[in-house]
Formats: structure tokens, sequence, C-alpha cells
């Protein structure tokens, strides 16, 4: 890359890292959300599932200040920054963990949910016929079934969190190396003038969306396929 | 059909009226003057009838959108520099950029005795201090030239955590993130609780906010009323009482 400023590299390694974590945390968290969003039959099903899609309509702004105020001294994020000496989640990379989780989360747990859903009960009574537990048919039959699902959702999620700008900005603080992400860099660049870098890192970033939107095509037409 | 006629001719009439009594302008205002800027066109509206609808950002921001077309008349700036270039370059009228505020530096804390003065800043008794991005604000700016005056710059840099405007510098300390920041005296001018140390003005050069005429205003009444209404005695005043030094009379 000739000529581009060393700390060019520092977002977009930054930003690899929160959206790599940020996908991992919400396999692991979404995915039993997911389950009981497919399979419960509580009435207030529905409620959680749309407290889960807030952040879809939520404005960035709106929920970028009660985060900083959750994650502040007075908040349940200061006492928790306590516990390593902090006074506050805000401005550290935690925070924008906990943050891109919250903000994420609709992206991952939709499409797994679909996929639960589509399985439908039979393979699980065949499962169950068989002798499998409950524990072992989902290991051995739903999650197998449902790989699509888990497939769009760590991609979508791993883009999201990418592209993720409105609450990285109100509570980041807008430190290198630990909270000046990739979106806020170009928006730093573009706040100061600097077209030159910003139009790089945004032409990067917009390859980057254009590969993640045709793999998601990609795998869909797959599954499609197998289905089919 | 005779609804949709009918409908027609109010609007028609609507719009007669409107340019008969009173017109409206938009004007792009720079986050840090939001409070004042709103008691202005209020005081604008009951004294012309005109309407100034306001946007707030970023300086830079509008500036921005200013060169790429956007609809505005009239541009209150946080700075002198973009509205000099606006009214240089084509989307501003050449000759109208004049000096509207002077803005005043605080630093200020949700905590009641916080805040002591410079000393509060020579002994960095805090973990996180709050300021605006220094490149793009010119609060941000005046921060990092009030440190570098009293020499605490380079001891306080690991502590600073940065606002994409001064907005966001304010809530940082507003919500404790930040146990003290540099912001704007306008926007804690009604804070009664919390510590502030008003910034000497021989510390940081002089915060000029510029207002200037876009060609899209030039032939607007509003427009036109609205820069030379704050001139006046109406806006000064409230300039002043929003913890700015007033600028150009007319």
């Amino acid at each position: 890359m000739g000529g581009l400023p060393d700390d060019i590299w520092q977002p977009v390694r930054l930003t690899i890292e929160l959206a790599a974590i940020t996908t991992v945390i919400l396999l692991v968290i979404g995915t039993p959300i997911a389950w009981w969003l497919a399979r419960s039959k509580a009435r207030w099903k529905e409620g959680v599932a749309a407290v889960v899609a807030l952040p879809l309509v939520l404005p960035p702004t709106v929920l970028g200040f009660y985060l900083l105020v959750l994650l502040g001294p007075d908040g349940p994020g200061g006492a928790l920054a306590n516990l390593w000496g902090g006074r506050t989640l805000a401005f550290t990379f935690a925070g924008l963990v906990i943050g891109s989780v919250i903000y994420s989360m609709p992206f991952v747990v939709q499409p797994i949910r679909n996929a639960f859903a589509a399985i439908g009960d039979r393979p699980l009574e065949v499962a169950a016929t068989l002798r499998a537990s409950p524990t072992r048919a989902f290991w051995t039959v739903a999650i197998p079934l449902a790989r699509p699902g888990f497939l769009s959702g760590a991609v979508l999620g791993f883009a999201h969190t990418v592209g993720e700008f409105g609450i990285v900005l109100m509570i980041g603080g807008n430190i290198p190396g630990s909270t000046k992400v990739l979106s806020v860099a170009i928006y730093d660049y573009v706040e100061t003038s600097q077209w030159r870098e910003a139009s790089i890192l945004a032409g990067g970033m917009a390859v980057f969306a254009f590969v993640v939107i045709l793999t998601m095509m990609l795998l869909e037409k797959r599954t499609a396929r197998i289905r089919g | 059909m005779k609804l949709l006629r009918l409908v027609a001719i109010a609007g028609a009439a609507c719009l007669a009226a409107g340019n008969a009594f009173a017109a409206s302008t938009n004007v792009a205002v720079a986050a840090n003057f939001t409070d004042a800027a709103k008691e202005i066109a209020a005081a604008f509206k009951q004294k012309t009838g005109h309407e100034a609808v306001l946007s707030f950002g970023s300086s830079g921001q509008l500036f921005t959108q200013i060169n790429q077309d956007a609809p505005f008349q009239v541009f209150l700036s946080a700075d002198a520099a973009r509205p000099e270039k606006l009214a240089d370059s084509a989307p501003g009228v050449a000759g109208s950029n004049f000096t509207y505020a002077i803005g005043k530096l605080v630093l200020w804390s949700k905590a009641p005795d916080a805040v002591k003065g410079e000393q509060t800043l020579k002994d960095g008794k805090f973990a996180k201090l709050s300021i605006c991005n220094p490149v793009a604000a010119p609060y941000g700016a005046a921060a990092v030239a009030t440190m570098k005056s009293l020499k605490v710059y380079d001891n306080l840099k690991p502590k600073l955590v940065e606002g994409a405007n001064i907005t966001q510098a304010y809530q940082f300390v507003q919500t404790g993130n930040a146990e003290v920041g540099f912001v704007a005296l306008s926007q804690v001018i009604n804070d009664k609780d919390g510590s502030r140390w008003v910034v000497p003005q021989n510390l940081y050069a002089p915060i000029r906010q510029d207002a200037v005429l876009l060609k899209k205003g030039a032939d607007n009444e509003a427009a036109t009323a609205f820069m030379s209404f704050l001139k006046g005695p109406e806006a000064r005043a409230i300039i002043e009482k929003y913890g700015y030094q007033a600028g150009e009379r007319s």
C-alpha cells in the first residue's frame, strides 16, 4: 500500500478483532435464545423476539446514550470495571464488545431462529423414538440441519459489527488502539478533510461488504440446491 | 374530486399567504450553539414573523454538506475559517461572513468540588478527561492549546477521551464516564451543580464563531433578515446570556 499512513492498519486490526469476538459471543448466547424462540410455546415469546429486534429500529444515538449511562460509574458497567480497578467500561474495548453484542444480536438470532423453525418437529421426534436424549438430538440433529442458519448468522453478525458506527462513536471516545475502529477512523478522516485516506478505507469496506453479500447469496443458493 | 380541488386551493392560499407575510429559512447551526440558536429563532419569529428552521451538527459536517449542495441558506459555524472559505467560494455570498459570538471554554465536572482552577489540570487526579476532536472542532483545539499553555498536555495525553463534537464531549462528563472535561460554557450555563473553571482567554486563541450567508439564501428575505437580526440587540442579549461574548453589532 503505497504512501498509506501506518495508523491505518491499527483500526483495521481492531475492527476485525471486535467483529470476531462479538460474533463468537453472539453464537454462544444467540443459539439458546434462537432455539427457545423457535420451539417455545410461551405466550410472551414474541415479546422477547421484539426486544431482541429493538436495535434494528432504535437510533444508535439513543442506544449509545443508554449504553453510556449503563457502562458508566453509576451503572452496572462501572461496577464491573471496578473488579479490575477501572471506573467505567466506556472508552474500553470491552465496552465496545458489549455494545456490539447488543447491536448485532438480531442479525445473528434471526437467521438461526428461522433455521431451527424450518427443521420442524419431525426430525426431533424421530431422534426421540431412536432413544436420543433431547440434548443429543439437539447436537446431532438440530445443529447440523440448521448449519446454513448459523453460517448466515455468523457472516451477518460479523459484517454488521464491522459497519457499526453510531454506537462506537458514542461510547468509544476515539482512542487509537482500543476504540478507534474502522468506521470511526473514516469519520475522523472526513472530519479533518483527509479525503484520500477516507476514500481508501471506505473503498476497502465497500469491497468487503460486496464480498459478504455475494457469499451470503451463494450460500443461500447452495442451501436451496441441497434442500431442493 | 371536489375535495382535491379544495385542498389545492387551500394549499395555494397558504403558499400565497406565506410569501406575503412570512418566509422561512433553513439555518445550519454548529452543535455548541444549539440552545442559544433555538431562543434566537423564537425571538426572530416573534419580531419578524419569519421562521428559521434549524439543523444542528458539527461545523465540519455541515461545511461538507454545504459544499455538497445541502439546502441551507445560512450557516452559523463554531469557527471563523469555514465561513471564510465558504464566502470565498461558490456556495457562499462574498463578504457576508461576520463574527456573531465568541465562545468561552470551561473545564467542567459533575462532582461539586472536582474542578478547582488550573490546579486540577496540574494535579491530574482523574482517570479520564474528555475533549472534542482537536483537528475538527475549535473547542477541541482550544482545549489542547490551554493544556499546552499550562504545560500539562504531555502528562494528560494518555487520559484524554475524544468526543466527535462538543455535545459528545459534554455527554462523557455528564454521564460520569469522564470525571472532567473541556466543554463550552454555553453548555453548562444552566447546570447549577457540579464545578467549573472558566478558562482565562489568554490561554487559548479566541473561539470566534462566524456566520455566513449562502447563495441559496441570498434572495430569501427570511435569510437576510436572520443575518441582520443576529447583530441586533435582542440576539446579542441572548448570545451573552448563553455564555458567549457577543460579536458584531448592527
